[in-house]
């Protein structure tokens, strides 16, 4: 296809790429690749962004999901286990309390069509492209 | 948060010598809290993208072991352009002592969290003796 040929050339501005550039370079600041909590996975396709993030054992109604312009952010916590007086750790090593993550997208996202769906301890976030964004196909008339 | 101080990455499972699983799959090891209790040992297991159909907790001899099989979810017709964070299978084995019922044992999964309860036998819970003063 001609535009993926396109997208391979070199100097063919891709936002993503610029992305994980920026964040390779900011986590080689740190010398060791620190980032904050969640961690999260991104995909893309031309008409949205689906971010996904590992969070179990979390009651979805302690998640927060909010957008503004070209940034999400996740705010949420979980509660660690409650012990009586006589009950004892013999290890303890499951991540406890509030988490913040903001991600910047290379792009404005449509805020009302926004969705998330959480499963078996994993948050699927779809992230709709504004539609002034949004790649269109531009048909080419014959005469 | 407690969670910044602590290594949160994913810790890949450690292999006994030189054996290699036939799946190509990644295998971590699952962070665990586990709790003693007057009457039994709970052991909690972080295991994202598990559920009950696709984990197993056996024991062999003394050997507990919790093992969880994911099937990763991919968004269709997208690419992946930033990863934070592995998928794969989880597996971990602890020893168990001689003080666990074993056929009381008892698994739940929600939320991709695994809790096994593992009871005391009864003669080895503790009686609390109450202290009288004199």
């Amino acid at each position: 296809m001609l535009w993926r040929d396109f997208d391979d050339l070199n100097g063919f501005w891709d936002p993503w790429r610029e992305f994980e550039w920026m964040r390779r370079r900011l986590s080689r600041l740190i010398s060791e690749p620190t980032y904050d909590f969640p961690p999260v996975n991104i995909w893309v396709s031309d008409d949205d962004t689906v971010v996904t993030t590992e969070i179990p054992g979390i009651d979805p109604r302690d998640v927060d999901i909010s957008v503004t312009g070209r940034t999400l952010t996740i705010r949420g916590s979980r509660k660690s286990e409650e012990l009586k007086e006589e009950d004892s750790y013999h290890r303890r090593e499951r991540w406890s309390g509030r988490f913040s993550k903001a991600i910047e997208l290379p792009f404005n996202i449509e805020a009302d069509k926004v969705s998330a769906r959480f499963t078996k301890g994993i948050l699927y976030i779809t992230l709709p492209k504004a539609e002034a964004e949004r790649p269109r196909k531009i048909e080419i008339k014959s005469e | 948060m407690k969670a910044g101080t602590k290594e949160l990455q994913k810790k890949e499972a450690r292999v006994k010598g030189d054996v290699e699983r036939t799946k190509e799959k990644r295998l971590y090891c699952p962070a665990v809290d586990i709790i003693e209790r007057r009457d039994d040992i709970v052991l909690i297991a972080d295991m994202p993208g598990v559920d009950e159909k696709s984990v197993e907790v056996t024991l062999e001899k003394d050997v507990l072991t919790i093992y969880g099989e994911v099937e990763p979810e991919i968004p269709e017709n997208h690419r992946l352009v930033s990863s934070e964070y592995g998928v794969g299978d989880y597996q971990r084995s602890f020893t168990l002592s001689d003080e666990i019922d074993r056929n009381k044992i008892k698994a739940t999964v929600k939320n991709g969290v695994l809790r096994v309860v593992l009871p005391k036998v009864e003669a080895v819970r503790t009686r609390k003796i109450p202290v009288k003063a004199a």
